[in-house]
This record gives structure tokens, sequence and C-alpha cells, in this order.
């Protein structure tokens, strides 16, 4: 028996068909979507890797079946960046070393993301620590990452004053 | 660019690419997900495999239900031992120095839980998975050996990497029994596990004879002859590919037993393979640092000088295999003393081989040597930085020679004033925060060895004035796409962005060991020579040739400057590569070098890296938490080729030596021998909201013996000093003296 949905992947829609349920978003985007930027560290929801932004919200791909997501709205790491010019979140994670060997940033990335839209922290260091810690980070760039989430957060405010 | 001040101005030479404090030049492939780890590769018609593990410590395995897995829709193959392909080498073989003993279903013995039994290979991710599952192993268990008290002990004869297990200089016990004040210090340190972010993983594609195989790997041209002797083919017939790791910590330096399957499966069913360890897979075949028991015996005067320093660790290795994690010999290079001592001894257990993880040995050695030297200060009646500064070591107290270089006691000072530790109470339980709390203060030394290893690199200056260098460097996110690359343009003269740099790949020139805190200096030293080679055959040309404006100045008589040669003695004499290159009608220009320590200098002198860290926690008095509130570090290591970078990785190794203070601990059944923990919900390792404010001060310090270029490393140091310098703070903060890692709440409510 084959699943047929579809679900909107970084503004395209994509038609999919898998023969398995018990494929998770995670193993649809990296297996079968050619979307390996979205990282496997655990597979059981425990170190954040694999954050993506499903219908605007964060979420562990490795723990949600992409048979239930027909329709949805998927944000993936691939789809942050504006061609070549970097999401004001990828720019202050490179200016403020938020990563080491990059492998949880995707991840750090999409949920400073999701975090920032939530508007909870501001530029409060202890609020984006919290805010952040679903996210885990071997190499503990975890100084370069709060500074950067705060960094991002004065870029965007500033945007959004001269968008206004 | 971020603000990056330096303690000193000796980092940034003019005209260098070293010493500035560039971004990751892979920055942006990192931000945007398009950096290739090695479980991003799929190859058309690629197959996924899943191994099975053991869920027994040991015994054998007495069934396989081999045909419900292979009637699973999409399982393609099942191997067990019953029809695994032959190896060309025996598994027991160790092929390099970073190999031990692995499991390729060569029997069906049981050494461990969580050893890999079979391996079901299948169309997709989710076919495999349950394959293995199907396999559902009946056992023949025997007793599991856990603990200290279950294992069997041995006489180590040598610990780590071929180190001797035992060190005597001087008369220790005269030295003890003429002291005036004594002090014995016991401490265990826990099994740990790596747990890099990245899965270690493996996909192998076959084209006849020849494989191509994408896996994370610490130590390129190693890994490719391992796997080569495992294959039976020649080295030239792998190609390893290795661009970007997520993370390595010393685990990724080992070929496992599931890397050589995949391998073999690939070429087994004729169409490439992907391997993906599940996190609780890598509880066992990838390495680990062993637990230890350490006790260390001080003896001072009445001044407080050392008159023996004796250091004992009896350490854990599996039943199969030894790597002793050198904990002891973290004692013979930091304090000054007239008799000293350090030994090993081994004790077997049912678990899978230890390995070199971050800093092994010195990390949990420095962890115990530290405590007892606080220890040692209260008994004596001194400050900490005062005890450690009298017995402060001029030359190297295992050897009697001199430093290459040792700027401790500047990192003691700077250390020190921007912790503001001056006026520290002796007392412990004498401060405390505004909201109660107790607050201690405490510090450690922290050491490093300094080593070179070999490494070759190949430079190419091309006609358009940029160039070409190759190493298979290894970059596990400590910055070497970067440093190595600012290394490489000052060696060629050259800005850093005219630079194409690559690595990470085995057809490059053997890159040597990302590992030891070594690669920067040994990577880098090659890269410069290769640089300089091509630039000198460049000169040679120029000065050989009459229309040249350097025609007869001589190769020493010329110096290479953003992209042109210029006359040491007539500036105005100057002409560009590319004008050099073209008109000799050449295209490329290659130069090579061999990066490799004098042997001289390595004999004469004794190289380390040094810092001091200072910590402040909290306790609350009732509830016995602990939290961390402030690190600072201050670390001399030779010359800093990217401050930006180099203070990450020491901002991470102290952060390193904070989970090892508070939160590491691997846990095992003792009645089964397997893993209460292989997860990281239960295997602590500290999130963002752990982490306090953590400062690294960069001290300067010139080095002209370790190599040209001056570099020591700051991958591991960063560990050394700070799990002392926080378990003395919990001291400093309840008067309790913790005796194990992690220092838990239970540990301070029962003292």
């Amino acid at each position: 028996m084959t699943y047929s949905f579809s679900l909107t992947v970084n503004g395209a829609t994509r038609a999919v068909e898998i023969e398995d349920p018990r494929v998770t978003l995670l193993d649809l985007l990296r297996e079968r979507l050619a979307l390996t930027g979205t990282k496997k560290g655990c597979d059981r929801g425990q170190c954040g890797a694999c954050t993506v932004l499903v219908d605007g919200r964060r979420v562990n791909a490795c723990l949600i079946l992409a048979v239930t997501l027909d329709g949805a709205e998927i944000e993936t790491i691939e789809g942050v960046a504006d061609g070549n010019r970097p999401h004001p979140v990828q720019e202050a994670f490179i200016a403020h070393d938020g990563f080491q060997c990059g492998f949880c940033t995707p991840g750090q990335i999409m949920s400073a993301i999701g975090l920032l839209r939530e508007g909870e922290t501001g530029e409060d260091r202890e609020r984006i620590r919290e805010g952040m810690s679903g996210n885990l980070c071997r190499c503990a760039a975890y100084a370069g990452i709060t500074e950067a989430v705060a960094a991002a957060q004065r870029a965007l405010a500033a945007g959004d004053r001269r968008r206004a | 660019m971020p603000d990056t001040p330096l303690t000193g101005p000796g980092h940034v030479r003019l005209g260098s690419n070293s010493g500035q404090p560039l971004t990751r030049r892979d920055g942006f492939l990192k931000v945007t997900g398009a950096a290739t780890f090695a479980a991003d590769n799929r190859p058309a018609g690629l197959l996924h495999a899943v191994h099975a593990i053991s869920t027994i410590a040991r015994g054998r395995v007495r069934s396989l239900d081999v045909a419900a897995a292979r009637a699973h829709p999409g399982v393609v193959e099942v191997i067990t031992p019953a029809n695994r392909p032959p190896l060309a080498r025996d598994q027991d073989d160790k092929p390099t120095m970073f190999s031990w003993r692995v499991e390729t279903l060569q029997d069906d013995r049981v050494r461990y839980a969580g050893q890999p039994i079979a391996l079901v290979i299948a169309e997709t991710l989710e076919a495999a998975t349950e394959g293995a599952h199907l396999l559902a192993p009946g056992y023949a268990p025997e007793p599991a050996r856990i603990g200290f008290e279950d294992g069997e002990a041995f006489e180590a004869e040598t610990v780590g990497i071929g180190s001797p297990a035992a060190f005597v200089r001087g008369e220790v016990e005269a030295g003890l029994a003429g002291a005036t004040v004594r002090v014995e210090f016991r401490v265990e340190t826990p099994t740990q596990y790596h747990n890099a972010m990245e899965p270690h993983a493996i996909v192998a594609a076959w084209d006849g004879d020849r494989v191509t195989i994408d896996s994370p790997n610490q130590a390129i041209a190693m890994g490719q002859a391992a796997f080569a002797g495992f294959l039976g083919i020649p080295p030239e017939n792998v190609t390893l590919r290795s661009p970007f790791i997520g993370g390595g910590f010393g685990s990724k330096a080992i070929l496992s037993g599931p890397h050589v399957l995949a391998a073999l499966a690939a070429r087994m069913v004729g169409r490439p393979v992907k391997l993906v360890f599940r996190r609780d897979q890598m509880v066992g075949p990838v390495g680990h640092r062993g637990a230890t028991r350490q006790r260390l015996r001080l003896g001072m005067d009445r001044d407080g000088h050392l008159t023996a320093l004796d250091h004992e660790a009896v350490v854990m290795t599996s039943a199969f295999d030894d790597f002793l994690e050198p904990a002891a010999n973290a004692s013979q290079n930091i304090y000054a003393t007239p008799a000293l001592a350090t030994r090993h001894g081994g004790v077997r257990v049912d678990l899978g081989t230890p390995g070199p993880m971050r800093a092994p040995g010195e990390a949990s050695g420095s962890a115990a040597l530290e405590c007892a030297v606080d220890e040692a200060a209260v008994a004596c009646g001194i400050d900490p930085l005062e005890f450690r500064l009298r017995n402060y070591a001029e030359t190297d107290p295992a050897t009697g020679r001199p430093y290459s270089s040792k700027a401790l006691r500047e990192c003691y000072a700077q250390g020190a004033e921007r912790f503001g530790w001056a006026g520290r109470p002796l007392a412990p339980r004498r401060m405390r925060d505004g909201a109660g709390r107790l607050i201690g203060w405490g510090m450690g030394s922290a050491l490093f060895p300094a080593p070179m290893f070999r490494a070759e690199a190949r430079a190419v200056l091309r006609a358009d004035g940029t160039a070409l260098v190759e190493t298979s460097a290894v970059d596990m996110g400590q910055g070497a796409w970067t440093a190595l690359a600012q290394i490489a343009a000052d060696g060629l003269g050259l800005p850093v962005e005219r630079i194409e740099f690559r690595a990470g790949h085995s057809d490059h020139p053997d890159g040597g060991v990302a590992g030891g805190s070594g690669h920067t200096a040994t990577a880098g030293s090659a890269l410069f020579g290769a640089g300089a080679d091509a630039v000198a055959r460049l000169a040679e040309l120029a000065t050989g040739h009459p229309d040249s404006p350097l025609f007869g100045a001589g190769n020493a008589g010329v110096e290479a400057r953003l992209g042109r040669l210029v006359h040491r003695e007539d500036p105005g004499r100057h002409e560009s590569y590319a004008d050099i290159l073209a008109r000799a009608g050449i295209a490329e220009l290659a130069g090579q070098a061999v990066g490799a320590r004098d042997p001289a200098h390595a004999r004469d002198r004794a190289m380390f890296s040094h810092g001091a860290v200072f910590a402040e926690v909290q306790v609350d008095p009732d509830l016995c938490q602990i939290r961390v509130s402030r690190l600072v570090g201050a670390f001399a290591a030779g010359r800093i080729i990217n401050p930006h970078l180099a203070r990450s990785q020491l901002n991470g190794g102290m952060i390193w030596g904070l989970s090892f203070a508070l939160h590491e601990e691997a846990l095992h059944d003792p009645r089964t021998g397997r893993s209460m923990n292989a997860d990281l919900a239960g295997y602590h390792v500290p999130v963002n909201a752990d982490v306090p404010s953590v400062e690294a001060l960069l001290v300067h310090e010139d080095d002209p013996y370790v190599n040209p270029l001056g570099v020591k490393g700051v991958g591991e140091i960063g560990i050394t000093g700070t799990v002392g310098a926080i378990a003395n703070a919990v001291w400093h903060a309840t008067g309790t003296r913790p005796r194990r890692f992690p220092i838990r709440i239970r540990d301070l409510l029962e003292a």
C-alpha cells in the first residue's frame, strides 16, 4: 500500500508517495526529498539537531511521522537564506562563531528562528539560553550561539523599524 | 567582525594572515545546511544497513531468526557469522596506531553489551530497522563483569598509546617520610562516551575493485590504509572522503567493526550501502573514556614546597584489548618536586574497549591532581594560587629538561586578575550571594603536551596569481578549514582570499591525524613549508632571468609579499607571481613539504601548553544543587593562528571540563552489563542553560622550539584545569571535598 499526501517545503508544494507509514518527517526530508541539511543526531527527540518549523512552530522532525503532515507547511535550513544572502540569524552565527563542527547548526538556526518568532526573549541572555536548551551542541559553542541569537534579534528589530 | 580583544599584540604580524580573527571559511556552508557530512551522501542505488546489537554483555549468540528478517519486505541481505564474507586480515590485527580489535561477526561470541551481532541490508532504512528487530537473538549468557570489584585486575605494561605504565624519579617514600605535611587524596572518575553530535556513519560504493567511502575520519591516510587492509585491496583503491566531521573528540580516529562490515556488505550485494549508527549503538564499538580510581600522596615542607608527589591510577579496559587511560601521567610535568612517581594498574570488564577521548589521561588525571593540590594547599594553610606558585616548575619535573616556553606565571596572573581572585577567604563556607546560596571559588592549573606528528602538503602557484594547497587534514570543528588556510597563505606570501584550500580527502598528501592537539602545528608546518618551497622555486625563476627586475638578487635576496617577490635591500624592485610564471611559460609551479618536529628540539626541550582556570560555583545550602556561575581560563599555547576560533576551542574545552565535573557519567546495570543511559536524555551533557559566563584569555607566548611557526595546540587543554577548579570551588563553597565525578547533589547531602 502507498500513502499519498502533499506538503509545502520551503514554499514549494511537494506531492509525496511513500510505501511505508513508519517514515518520519526527518527521514522523508533526508532520504526521499534530498534535503540533507536537517541532521539526525539521536532520532528520539533528545538533541534537537533535526529541528525544523512545521506551520511556524519548532518541531523535532525525528518525532513526527510524515504521513500525519498532509497540507502542512515545513521550513528547513535549505529555505532560510535568500540565495547567496544569508538570513540575519545565519549571519550572526558566522560572526559570533555559534558553531564549531556545524552538525547541530541547522537545528540551532531553525530553533533560533522559531524562538525569535515566538518573540518572548528579546535580548535577555538568560531567556535565550533557556529557549535554546532543546538544542545540544557537544562542541559547546553555547556562548557564541547565545550572542548570535541576541545579535540576530537586534538586526531583525532594526530591519522591522526600517520597514515601518 | 566581532570584537576580539587579545591580551598581547604578538599574534598578528605585519602582512600576515595568521593571527587574524577571521570567521570560518566553511561558515556559510555550515549555516545553510550545504556542508556535506558522511550520512548526507546518497549515491544511486543506495541500500540502507542497520546492525543488530547484543543485549547481553558476555556469552554466545545461540540463535538469530534470519528467515524472519529476510522475509520482511525490502530486506535484501542479512549478514551473520554464518555468511559473512572473508576479511583479508584478521580482525585482531592492528593495522595502525589507532587500531583496536574489532567485531566483524567473526564468531558467535559476545564480549560486551551493544556489540554488533548481525547486519541487515534493505531498500529502505525502515525495512532494515525492522529486519534487524526481527532477528530476535537467543543467547547463552555468562555473568557480566562490570565494576572495579567484578573486573579482573592485571599488571599494565603500557598506557595510552605505548607509554610506560610506571615512572619514578627520586625517592618518593623518603620524600613523604621527611615531609612536614602529608596529604592523601582518593577519587573516582566514571566511564564517559564521546557522544559527538554526528553519529558514526559510512557510505560505501564499489566500482570493480575500488571503493569510495564517505565516513567521518580524523586520520584519513591511516583510515584509508586500515580499510584497504581489511578489504584486501591496495590503499590507492580506497577513496576516503571526510570533508566535515560532526565532532570527533578521538572516537573518529578509530575504525570499528561496523565500518568494515558496511564496506564488505556493499561489495557483497553489489550496491552502495549506507550505515548510520543509532545513538545507543555508539556505546561499545567506537571507544570511550575508561573509568579510573586514583590515589595521590603529596608531601610538603613547612613552607608548602613539595617533597614528594605520588600518583597511582587503576583504570578500566575491556576483556579483550587494552587502552588504559594514562591518568597518573598528568602529574609528571607540572609541579616541581624532588621525588615523583606515577603508575597504573588495569582492570578488565565486559565493556567495549576504551580509546582516546578528548585529553585522554590528562582530563581524568588532572582532575585528581588539581583536587589533591587544593587539599595540600588547605593542609598547609596557603592560598591555592600561592601554593601553585611556590611549586612552580622551572624545568620539567619528569625529565629535568627546560621548557620550550612556559608562560604559566602570566596565565596565573592574568586569570586571577580577570576573575578577581584576590581577597578570596582561605576557609570554606565564607561567601554567600543575595539569595543565600553558598559561593565558592576554586582554581586549577591546565597542562597539555604540544606534540607534532607527521604530515605532508602540496602547494601550487597558478598563472592567475592564486594558489591551490592540499593536504588530507581534517576539520572536526576546530577550524582547520580556516586556520590551516591562513598558515598556507603565509607560506605562499599570498592573501588568504587567493588560496584554494583542499583537505579532507585521501587523494591529498597525507595530512596526518587531527588529534592530540597537534594538527595545526603538524599540518600547518607542512602547508607552510610547501608554500615556502613553491616560493623558493619561483624565486629561482625570477632571479635567474635577465628580464626580471629581481635578476641576480639570489634566493635569499627576495621575500614574498602579497603575491609579489620583493628585493630585500631594494624594495622598489619587485615582480608579481603571475608575471614571473607568464614569462617562464609555466601554468603551475608546485612545492611540497613534510611537517615534523626538529628531532634535536624534541630531545632537548619539554613542550607543553599551559593555563590556569578559575571557577565560581553557587550551591543551594538546603538542596545542594550546584551551578557554575563563572569560568575564567587563561591559556598560553604558543602562537595563536586565529584567536576567534582558538577562543571557541578553549571555551568548548572548559565546558567539557564543566561536563566532566558535574554532568557526564555512563551507567551500566551491574547485573546485565547493559548501558542504562545510552541516549542523550540519560547521558547528561550541558545544554545552553547549564553554561555560565565562560571566558578564555589568550596569553602571549613566543616559542622558537616547538616548530618554526611557534604553534602549540588548544584543542584539549581547556578540560584539564577546569574539572579541578570546579571541584575545588565546590569545596570552598561547602567544605566538602568531592571524591568522585560527576559531583552529585547526593555527595553533598550525605557529607
